[in-house]
């Protein structure tokens, strides 16, 4: 049914798009504030000697907060504007990360996203993108991926 | 607890519950802490007017920070290190006054040739029994 419906905004041929690289050092002030947010008292995740005491180098990564440094771009909805994407009318649909190597603050991480699959469901009222992430830190060593599926729902 | 103790491959049991962890209510401040901390200025989670003007009839939760709250449920029961893949569906919106309990239980191991690993099936529910997520995980563990 692809390209059926007249309320289609994601078309396929943007599977392939590519944001623009971004590279962002991990700051512990923003790792606090984390922490703060999501509740997180544990001061492994806040204190230094607290995160060395369990063998860290520095305040660890979370495990979401790879999500949050991409967003760390100057606009990270840009490219929904760009691709025509309205910002009000998209959820989170499913979000999958896989991690090969820890993160900590000071790292400096390097994001390349691409879009690797659109698709709708329900006659279009649903459509689906899928961004896929590689995440290197400053040694080139690919540290994580993650997939970012948004929605875009069309009210009846 | 700082010095927490990684659980052990041979110790743990399909079926077993990893401590569960229940959220204070989901406030305005709540989400604009978050807006703050993780970067996501999407304002339908904060500002009312763009909700409402996006159709919905207030503004709701980011969907990362439910996430957020199943992954401190693993990472009070192991190193962030053991974490492999962690993934979620997001099957529900988040509103200002939810109470968030977030839970995770063990489902499989999987002794492998390189690494022994167990998975874990999460879920993020609300006071009421609704699903907002559901997700898996699977952790190395020695």
């Amino acid at each position: 049914m692809a390209g059926e419906s007249p309320r289609r905004v994601l078309r396929t041929e943007l599977v392939g798009y590519r944001n623009r690289p971004f590279s962002v050092e991990v700051e512990k002030g923003r790792l606090r504030l984390f922490a703060k947010a999501i509740g997180e008292t544990d001061p492994v995740w806040s204190d230094d000697e607290a995160a060395r005491a369990a063998g860290y180098p520095s305040l660890p990564v979370p495990p979401t907060f790879l999500f949050c440094l991409e967003m760390e771009r100057p606009d990270p909805y840009d490219w929904f504007e760009e691709l025509g994407i309205p910002l009000g009318q998209v959820l989170h649909g499913e979000q999958a990360f896989s991690y090969h190597e820890p993160c900590f603050a000071g790292d400096v991480l390097r994001f390349e996203a691409e879009i690797i699959d659109v698709f709708a469901k329900k006659g279009g009222a649903l459509e689906f993108l899928v961004q896929h992430n590689v995440v290197s830190n400053q040694h080139g060593v690919r540290v994580a991926e993650f997939d970012r599926t948004i929605v875009v729902r069309h009210p009846a | 607890m700082t010095a927490r103790v990684a659980p052990r491959f041979d110790e743990v049991s399909v079926g077993e519950h990893l401590p569960a962890l229940t959220l204070p209510p989901i406030t305005r401040a709540t989400l604009a802490i978050y807006c703050g901390a993780s970067g996501d200025h999407n304002p339908v989670h904060v500002d009312i007017d763009f909700a409402r003007a996006a159709g919905l009839d207030d503004v709701i939760t980011h969907g990362m920070l439910v996430m957020a709250y199943t992954g401190r449920v693993l990472t009070e029961w192991a190193p962030p290190a053991a974490i492999r893949r962690f993934d979620t569906r997001f099957l529900a919106v988040t509103r200002v006054g939810d109470v968030i309990t977030a839970s995770a239980r063990v489902v499989e191991k999987l002794d492998g040739a390189d690494a022994r690993c167990v998975r874990v099936e999460l879920a993020a529910v609300d006071q009421r029994g609704e699903f907002k997520t559901r997700g898996s995980a699977v952790l190395a563990l020695a």
